[in-house]
C-alpha cells in the first residue's frame, strides 16, 4: 500500500513539471497559435543555466536564486526569439511555424553541445529540501512534496492572472481572434512578447526544477516537449485547465505503467493520447480551433501535364537512363538515393497536398517499409524481391491502422497525432532488442545479386520510384484524388454531394504510407542496414523540408525539392561537425525568406491582374 | 432577368450635399487595396463630416468590407492617403487607428465566445475623449436593455441578434469618435434590425459619426444623411438620400432591378 | 402530390425544445420559405431534413420514402439537394470541375483511381452551367469568382445531383438586391421547369415576399403561422415576433 502511495505521489510530482512546461506551451500556442516545437529547448536551457548558477552562487540563496535566473534567463530568450524569429512568422502556414520552430531545436541543441560538453552534469540537491519524509513507511523525497505542491499552485496563479486582470481577459481574447483585438486599441506586439516571456520563463522554471531530480543532459529537449506535445493534445490545445488534468493523467500513467510495462510506457502514452483524441478530437477541455484569419491565396486548379512539359521530362528521364554509361558509382549512388527521397517526398506531398493531412511522422511509414525488408530477411532469410513486396503491405497496413485514428482530426491535432503514432514505432524498433535488434538494427540487408552492381540497383530505383510517382499523380487526377481536394476544400459541401470525405482521406492515408514504405524498403537495400534513426522525429523532418522547398502547391515539387535537399545534405554533412546547427540555420533560413513557402514566393513575382474582385473569398 | 445595366461608369456621379472639403473628420483620398495580386480597391475617395451617417452601398464583392477594413489599417497592402481627425492614418497599424478613436465593427461579429459580456466590453475599453461621447456598460446598457440581462454569459451563447448588440457596444467602450458599421443588419431577423436601426439614430443624436456599409436599402434610407455607391472597388456615386430615393436611372443601375 | 411530407418533428438540445412538432407539405416547383427570429429553429429544422441532425421524434418523407434519421450523404443519393449559407465550393477547382465533382459522385465513380477526372461528363457539366448562365466561366479557377457567380455555381451544382427537393439556407445572404431578385427569380424559373420543391430560409423580406408561393413562420420551435405571403405578413402574431412594423421591407411586394 506504501508503496502504491509513493508511486501516487512521485507520478503527481512528475505532473508538475510537465504541467508547468504544458501550461507555457498551452499559452503560447493560444495566442500565437504556433506550435513551438523548441519549448523543450528552454526547459533544457533552464536546466543548464541553473546549474551553471547553482555552480557558482552558493548557499541556500544560490540554489534558489539559480532557479529564479534561469527562469528569467529562459523568459528574456523567449522574448528574444518572439521579436526576432516569431514574430516574423504569425501570417505564414502552421507547418511553416513547426518546422522554423524545429530548426531552432537543432541550432540549440549544438550550441548546448558547445557550451556544456556532451557529459550528463548532475546538480546541487535544494538546500533545505534534501531529506526525505517517510510516508506510510516508505522514504519520499521532500523535495518533490515542494513540486507536488507547485503544480496547483501555478494553475490558481495562472486562473487569476488570466481571469482577473486586464492583461489576461487581452490575451483571452487575443487567443481566439488576434486580428480584432488589435482593431479594438490592444497593441499586440507587446502582448505577444509578454506572453512568450511568461511561457518561455515557466519552461525554464521546470527545467531548473528538474536539476536536483535528474542530471542537466543533451536528449531532455526533445523528451519534454513530445511528453508536453501530448498533454497539450489530450487537454486540449490551449487549454490551461485542461493541460493540469492531461498532466495529472499522463503522470500517473508512466508512474504505475513503468511498474507493468517498463519498456514500453512510451507506447501505453501515445496509445491514451490516441484514444482520447477518438473519443475527444480536441481533447479533454479543447474546442474546434477557429480557422485561421490571414489566408493564404487558394491553390490553383491542376492541369495535365502541357506539350512543352511531356517533352521537358522525357527529356530528363533519357538523360537517367543514359547516365550510367556516363558517370562514376558514386554519382550513381547518390542520385539512386535521391530517387527513393523523392518518392518518399512525392508520398508525404500526396497526403498534404491533396489529402491536406499535414503528417509531421512520416517516417514511421519509410521505417515500417525499411524493417518490412529487413525483418523478413533476418528472420525469415526472404530475399530483395519478396523484401520490396513486403515494404510497402508492411507500411500500408500501418498506414491503414494508424490512418483510421488520424484522419478523425484535423490540421495541428492531426500534425501531432501522426507524431505520436511515429514515435511509438520508432520506440518499438528501440526497444524490442530481440526482434528488431534495437539501436543495434539490422545489418546485411544486400540486394539479389542482378541487382548488386551499382547501376543495376539504380535502375531499378529508378523504375520503382519513378513508378510510384507516376501511380500518385494518375491517382491525383482520377476522380479519388479530386473527391479527396474537394473533401479539403470543402468538407461540408463534399459530404452534401455524397463523397464519404473521411473514407477517401483514409485510403489516402494508406496509399501514401504504402508509397513511402516503397521508398523505405528501396532505401534498406540501397543501404545495405536498417536502424530505428529511420523513424526518428528528424527523418520526418527531412521529408517535410523536401516538400516545402518544392513548395506544397505543386505536383513536380516534392522531386525538386529531394534532390536540392539531399544534395545540400551530402555536402553539409562531409564539411562540418556541427551539421544540426547549420540545417537548423538553413530552414529558418528558408522559412524566413519564404513565409508563403516557396510558391507563394513565386506567385508574389507575377504581376497583379487589375480589378479583380475576390474579396470574400479571401478575406473571409 | 432583365435589369438594364449601364456599363462601367467612369466618372462618378455626384449629387450636392455635404461631407467634402474642410472640416471633414475622416477624409480617404486615393484609397488602393490588394489581397494578393488581386486589386479590390481603386482610387476611393470618401470625405465624412462630424456627425453625419453616411451609408456604403453595393453588391457583395464590390470593396465594401474592404474599404473599412483598409480605413482601419487592416488590409496589409494599401496605399493612398487616409486622414482622421487630422491625423495622417494611412501607414499606422489597427491598434493606433483604434485608439485615434476610429472604432470598427466587422460584418461577421467576431465577439469573442469564450469571454462574457462584460469582458468582451473590457476588451474594448479605452480612456475618454474629447469631443466623443463617453460610455460605460451601464450606459450601453440602456443602449442596448438586451444586454443588461447578460451581463456575465458568454458570447458563444448569445442569439445572432444579442452578439450584434455586443460587437457595437464593445466598439463604443473605446469612446470613438466615429465607427464604421459593416452590415449590421445581415442576417438578422426585421423586427431587431429596427431595433439597431433605433440604436444608431441614438448614437446620432449623441454626437457620434456613422458610416455603414448596408444591402438592406429600408434600414440605409432610415438611418443614414447621405448613401456612396461603390461597384467593383471604385466609388460610382455619391448624393443625399432624398437625392439617390430620386434617381431612379442610378437606382436602376447599381441598387434593385 | 407533395414531393416533401414532414410531420411532428421535434428535437430537444440539453433539455431545451429547440423544434416542437413541426408539420409541413411542400409541393413539386413550390417554393416554400420558413421565417423567424434568429434562434427560433430554423437551422436545427434545416439539418434535421438533410440529415446532420436526427430528430427525437416525428418523420421526413420523400415522395412516399422515409428520410427520418438517415446520414446526410443517403440523403443527398435520394434526391435532397442543398446550397449553403456561407458559400462553400471547391476553390482550387475549375467551375466546371466543381461540377463534374457532383456528377462523378451521382454517378458512384468516387473510388476510380485511374481515368483523368477532368474529362468525365464534360457536356453534362457544361450544360448544366449554360442553365445558370456561368459556361463562360467554366474555365475559372472558382476562388477567384465574384460573390454572386458562386452562388450560381452553387445552384448549378445543387441541380447536377437531379435532386426532387432542394433545401435552400439563406440563398441571398450577403448578395445586392439586384442580384438577390436575379438569382431568386433563377431558381423559380429552374424549379419551375423541373418540378422541384424548394425549401429556403431567407431573413430579406423583399424576396420572400415576391418568390415564395407559401411561407411558413417559426418562433421558439414551433410553427405559428402559414399561409400565402399576404396573409403572413397581415398576420398580428408574425408581425410582434419577427417582422415588427413593416419598415424594413417594401409595401405589398414591390421590389
Amino acid at each position: 500500500m506504501g508503496f502504491l502511495v509513493a508511486q501516487f505521489l512521485s507520478g503527481l510530482a512528475h505532473a508538475s513539471s510537465l504541467f508547468l512546461v504544458a501550461a507555457g506551451l498551452s499559452i503560447i500556442f493560444g495566442v500565437t497559435r504556433i506550435v513551438n516545437f523548441a519549448h523543450g529547448s528552454f526547459y533544457m536551457l533552464g536546466a543548464f543555466v541553473a546549474y551553471s548558477l547553482a555552480d557558482r552562487l552558493s548557499g541556500a540563496l544560490g540554489f534558489w536564486g539559480a532557479v529564479a535566473g534561469a527562469a528569467v534567463f529562459a523568459g528574456l530568450l523567449g522574448v528574444a526569439v518572439e521579436v526576432l524569429l516569431l514574430r516574423r512568422l504569425y501570417r505564414s502556414p502552421e507547418l511553416f511555424q513547426l518546422l522554423a520552430t524545429f530548426g531552432l531545436v537543432l541550432v540549440v541543441q549544438d550550441l548546448a553541445l558547445a557550451i556544456w560538453g556532451p557529459e550528463d552534469l548532475l546538480g546541487p540537491r535544494a538546500p533545505g529540501l534534501e531529506g526525505i519524509v517517510r510516508i506510510l513507511g516508505r522514504p519520499f523525497p521532500q523535495y518533490d512534496l515542494l513540486l507536488i505542491a507547485l503544480g496547483p499552485a501555478v494553475l490558481g496563479l495562472l486562473w487569476l492572472l488570466f481571469h482577473r486582470t486586464r492583461w489576461g481577459i487581452l490575451v483571452r481574447a487575443a487567443t481566439e481572434d488576434r486580428e480584432m483585438t488589435g482593431a479594438l486599441g490592444v497593441k499586440q506586439t507587446r502582448l505577444f512578447t509578454s506572453v512568450l516571456f511568461l511561457g518561455t520563463a515557466l519552461a525554464g522554471l521546470a527545467g531548473a526544477l528538474q536539476v536536483p531530480r535528474e542530471a542537466a543532459n543533451l536528449q531532455m529537449d526533445i523528451n519534454i516537449v513530445v511528453e508536453a506535445f501530448v498533454v497539450v493534445v489530450i487537454g486540449g490545445m490551449g487549454s490551461v485547465a485542461g493541460a493540469f488534468l492531461a498532466s495529472l493523467l499522463i503522470g500517473q500513467l508512466q508512474a504505475f505503467g513503468i511498474l507493468i510495462f517498463p519498456q514500453v510506457t512510451l507506447v501505453l502514452v501515445f496509445l491514451v493520447m490516441a484514444l482520447v483524441l477518438v473519443v475527444r478530437p480536441y481533447g479533454l477541455l479543447g474546442r474546434p480551433q477557429a480557422v485561421p484569419r490571414a489566408g493564404h491565396a487558394p491553390e490553383t486548379p491542376i492541369a495535365p501535364a502541357s506539350q512543352g512539359a511531356r517533352i521537358a521530362w522525357a527529356a530528363a528521364l533519357a538523360v537517367l537512363l543514359a547516365l550510367p554509361l556516363a558517370v562514376g558509382d558514386y554519382a550513381l549512388v547518390v542520385l539512386t538515393e535521391v530517387f527513393v527521397l523523392a518518392l518518399f517526398a512525392s508520398s508525404l506531398h500526396f497526403a498534404m497536398g491533396p489529402g491536406g493531412m499535414v503528417s509531421f511522422g512520416h517516417a514511421a511509414y519509410f521505417g515500417l517499409g525499411a524493417y518490412g525488408a529487413g525483418l523478413l530477411m533476418k528472420h525469415l532469410g526472404a530475399g530483395m524481391v519478396p523484401g520490396l513486396i513486403a515494404a510497402p503491405l508492411a507500411a500500408g497496413l500501418g498506414a491503414l491502422v494508424f490512418g483510421w485514428f488520424c484522419v478523425r482530426l484535423s490540421g495541428v491535432y492531426l500534425a501531432m497525432l501522426t507524431l505520436a503514432f511515429a514515435q511509438i514505432v520508432w520506440s518499438v524498433a528501440f526497444q524490442w532488442y530481440s526482434v528488431t535488434g534495437g539501436d543495434n538494427g539490422i545489418l546485411g540487408v544486400w540486394p539479389a545479386a542482378w541487382a548488386a552492381p551499382k547501376w543495376a540497383f539504380y535502375y531499378l530505383s529508378l523504375v520503382l520510384a519513378g513508378g510510384g510517382i507516376y501511380l500518385l499523380r494518375r491517382v491525383i487526377f482520377s476522380p479519388f484524388g479530386y473527391a479527396l481536394r474537394a473533401g479539403r476544400d470543402s468538407p461540408l459541401r463534399s459530404d452534401a454531394i455524397g463523397i464519404p470525405v473521411k473514407r477517401h482521406q483514409w485510403a489516402a492515408f494508406t496509399l501514401s504510407g504504402a508509397a513511402a514504405g516503397l521508398a523505405g524498403g528501396l532505401y534498406a537495400y540501397s543501404k545495405g542496414s536498417v536502424f530505428p534513426n529511420l523513424i526518428s522525429i528528424s527523418t520526418s523532418v527531412d521529408a517535410l523540408v523536401m516538400v516545402l522547398l518544392g513548395g506544397v502547391q505543386t505536383l513536380t515539387g516534392p522531386i525538386v525539392g529531394a534532390a536540392v535537399f539531399h544534395g545540400l545534405e551530402t555536402e553539409m554533412v562531409r564539411h562540418t561537425d556541427y551539421w544540426r546547427l547549420l540545417l537548423g540555420v538553413a530552414i529558418i533560413a528558408m522559412v524566413l525568406v519564404f513565409p508563403q513557402g516557396v510558391v507563394g514566393a513565386l506567385e508574389r513575382l507575377r504581376p497583379r491582374r487589375p480589378g479583380q474582385a475576390r474579396e470574400e473569398a479571401v478575406a473571409r | 432577368m432583365t435589369a438594364a445595366m449601364t456599363g462601367h461608369r467612369t466618372a462618378t456621379v455626384t449629387g450636392t450635399g455635404p461631407g467634402t472639403g474642410a472640416g471633414a473628420l475622416l477624409e480617404v483620398s486615393e484609397l488602393d487595396a490588394w489581397y494578393g495580386r488581386a486589386r479590390i480597391l481603386n482610387q476611393v475617395d470618401l470625405a465624412v463630416a462630424r456627425g453625419e451617417v453616411v451609408a456604403l452601398l453595393g453588391r457583395n464583392g464590390a470593396g465594401k468590407s474592404t474599404t473599412f477594413r483598409a480605413i482601419a489599417g487592416l488590409v496589409e497592402q494599401r496605399s493612398g492617403r487616409v486622414s482622421f481627425a487630422g491625423t495622417d492614418v494611412s501607414r499606422r497599424a489597427s491598434y493606433e487607428i483604434a485608439r485615434l478613436g476610429l472604432g470598427y465593427v466587422p460584418e461577421d461579429r467576431r465577439i469573442f465566445t469564450d469571454l462574457t459580456v462584460m469582458e468582451n466590453l473590457e476588451v474594448g475599453r479605452q480612456a475618454p475623449r474629447n469631443g466623443a461621447p463617453s460610455w460605460t456598460p451601464e450606459r450601453l446598457f440602456t443602449l442596448f436593455p438586451n444586454l443588461a440581462e447578460m451581463r456575465n454569459r458568454p458570447g458563444g451563447r448569445m442569439s445572432g441578434g444579442e452578439q450584434q448588440m455586443l460587437t457595437i457596444a464593445r466598439t463604443l467602450m473605446g469612446n470613438p469618435l466615429l465607427i464604421l458599421l459593416d452590415e449590421p443588419s445581415e442576417g438578422l431577423a426585421p423586427r431587431i434590425v429596427e431595433m439597431m436601426a433605433n440604436a444608431i439614430l441614438e448614437l446620432k443624436k449623441e454626437g457620434l459619426t456613422v458610416v455603414l456599409s448596408e444591402q438592406n436599402l429600408h434600414f440605409a434610407a432610415l438611418v443614414s444623411d447621405r448613401a456612396v455607391i461603390i461597384e467593383t472597388g471604385a466609388i460610382r456615386y455619391r448624393g443625399t438620400m432624398a437625392e439617390l430615393a430620386a434617381d431612379e436611372e442610378v437606382r436602376r443601375a447599381y441598387l434593385t432591378m | 402530390m407533395s414531393i416533401l411530407q414532414v410531420r411532428d418533428l421535434t428535437k430537444s438540445f440539453g433539455g431545451v425544445q429547440a423544434v416542437r412538432g413541426v408539420s409541413f407539405e411542400v409541393g413539386a416547383g413550390e417554393l416554400l420559405a420558413l421565417i423567424g427570429p434568429n434562434g427560433a429553429g430554423k437551422t436545427t429544422c434545416f439539418n434535421m431534413l438533410n440529415g446532420q441532425i436526427r430528430p427525437d421524434r416525428g418523420s421526413v418523407t420523400l415522395e412516399g420514402r422515409d428520410l427520418t434519421g438517415l446520414s446526410p450523404r443517403r440523403i443527398w443519393r435520394m434526391g435532397v439537394g442543398r446550397t449553403f449559407q456561407i458559400t462553400a465550393t471547391y476553390a482550387s477547382m475549375t467551375v466546371r470541375e466543381n461540377v463534374q465533382m457532383v456528377l462523378l459522385s451521382r454517378h458512384r465513380r468516387l473510388f476510380d483511381l485511374w481515368r483523368p477526372a477532368a474529362s468525365e461528363y464534360v457536356d453534362e457539366a457544361l450544360d448544366l452551367l449554360e442553365q445558370v448562365g456561368m459556361r463562360p466561366q467554366a474555365d475559372r479557377p472558382c476562388g477567384v469568382l465574384a460573390y454572386g457567380d458562386v452562388k450560381r455555381v452553387e445552384l448549378a451544382m445543387a441541380l447536377a445531383s437531379e435532386p426532387r427537393l432542394l433545401l435552400m439556407d439563406e440563398p441571398t445572404a450577403g448578395m445586392a438586391p439586384k442580384e438577390r431578385i436575379e438569382l431568386m427569380a433563377l431558381t423559380a424559373e429552374l424549379v419551375r421547369r423541373r418540378g422541384v420543391a424548394v425549401l429556403f430560409t431567407e431573413h430579406d423580406m423583399d424576396v420572400v415576399f415576391a418568390h415564395a408561393h407559401r411561407i411558413i413562420v417559426l418562433s421558439r420551435g414551433a410553427l405559428i403561422a402559414s399561409g400565402p405571403p399576404p396573409v403572413v405578413r397581415d398576420d398580428p402574431d408574425v408581425q410582434e415576433v419577427y417582422l415588427g412594423s413593416g419598415a424594413m421591407f417594401a409595401k405589398e411586394g414591390a421590389a
